[in-house]
């Protein structure tokens, strides 16, 4: 089911883009809003790129994941402003929270998608989790590798709650250059991480509340833990599941 | 050999960040730090007018004494890193260069730093991690 013509879509965009699915402009031409004439090639004939022109983000191909990582400097930067403009325009830490694992969702939403392409669309039986557990390996292990490089630490299961999972991250890579103000020592930047479990766990099918907690060690001044909060219903299903 | 201190200086002359490592330095207030950095910031742009060849210069680089020496590193954004060893000291330089590297690191990637003002609540965890271990590998 992979596309493997370039999609009718494209070419409302720009012709030039139809006829290339592998000619890319310079990187001139992709920082535009308009679409250059591109060098005249034949669809599906690999021509030779000038060495450093990188493809256009939307034409590279989004299942090769090696060489597409994103610059951490860039990325901490951006997670910084993100986190002052957040700041700016809420009233207390549980607000920045909220707001953080908001825009957390939002990425999430889109890692699932995007993770369900990857692994299961050429796959000749598509599958889903439906399962917690299994689902909870896969978060801990393939969604942190997707989107942070490397799997967590750690899965717990509250022992008084039966309805707590947690994900222990030791060093998380959001909060690598993060110092929080003694005042303001509840706050967990990692509640963008939380959105993104909890997005992943909502598109998967279990509802939960998911929030960041600071759990520091002395080797990892930066442990954190992403506490998921089942709702009632998954608990029931993985019950039935079980029977 | 020995690193006794660190002072950040911003492009306006403040302190914005001062620690010591070593003993033997004397004990001053946080007000006198504030005037010394004042005070070697005005030499320092002196100093970027002195060369006897046309054109700017960088100013001064390192001011030695019989019992110390300060090493200044100007970067590209007028911040002044300046470090305060003994004579013996040959790594100044890079130590800070790499000082350098992790004041953009840990304070310029941390929404929670004004810039030009101190340097504040550095995480322990931040401040033993990247500042301390390469600041001063044998204090900490």
């Amino acid at each position: 089911m992979a596309y493997t013509q370039p999609h009718s879509r494209v070419s409302v965009l720009s012709t030039s883009s139809q006829s290339s699915s592998v000619e890319h402009l310079s990187p001139a031409a992709s920082s535009t809003r308009f679409s250059l004439p591109s060098i005249p090639t034949t669809p599906g004939v690999l021509t030779q790129r000038p060495a450093g022109v990188r493809p256009n983000i939307y034409d590279r191909n989004l299942n090769k994941t090696r060489i597409t990582e994103v610059s951490g400097a860039a990325f901490t930067f951006l997670f910084s402003e993100i986190v002052q403009y957040t700041q700016k325009r809420v009233s207390g830490i549980n607000d920045l929270e909220r707001r953080l694992n908001t825009l957390g969702y939002r990425i999430g939403s889109r890692v699932l998608e995007l993770m369900a392409w990857r692994a299961e669309a050429a796959s000749k039986a598509p599958k889903r989790e439906i399962r917690f557990l299994p689902a909870l390996m896969s978060i801990h292990t393939q969604v942190w590798r997707a989107v942070f490089g490397k799997p967590a630490d750690a899965i717990e299961k509250s022992v008084e709650n039966a309805d707590e999972y947690m994900i222990v991250d030791n060093d998380p890579l959001v909060e690598r250059y993060i110092s929080v103000p003694k005042d303001m020592s509840q706050l967990s930047c990692s509640s963008f991480t939380a959105g993104i479990v909890e997005a992943v766990l909502d598109g998967l099918g279990f509802p939960a509340r998911v929030t960041a907690h600071n759990t520091p060690l002395p080797q990892f001044p930066s442990r954190t833990t992403i506490l998921i909060k089942l709702e009632k219903s998954v608990l029931e299903r993985e019950e039935i599941f079980k029977g | 050999m020995a690193i006794f201190g660190l002072w950040v200086i911003n492009k306006a002359g403040g302190l914005v960040y001062q620690r010591n490592f070593a003993d033997g330095l004397a004990q001053l207030t946080s007000n006198e730090y504030l005037v010394l950095a004042g005070t070697l910031h005005g030499i320092h742009a002196i100093t970027s007018r002195l060369s006897p060849i046309g054109g700017s210069s960088s100013g001064a680089q390192v001011i030695e004494g019989e019992t110390f020496k300060m090493t200044i590193l100007l970067t590209a954004t007028a911040t002044k890193f300046v470090l305060l060893t003994s004579l013996a000291e040959p790594n100044a330089d890079n130590m800070l260069q790499k000082v350098y590297e992790i004041y953009s690191d840990a304070v310029m990637k941390n929404p929670f730093h004004t810039p030009e003002m101190p340097i504040r609540n550095l995480s322990d965890g931040i401040f033993i991690g990247f500042w301390g271990r390469a600041a001063c590998p044998e204090v900490i």
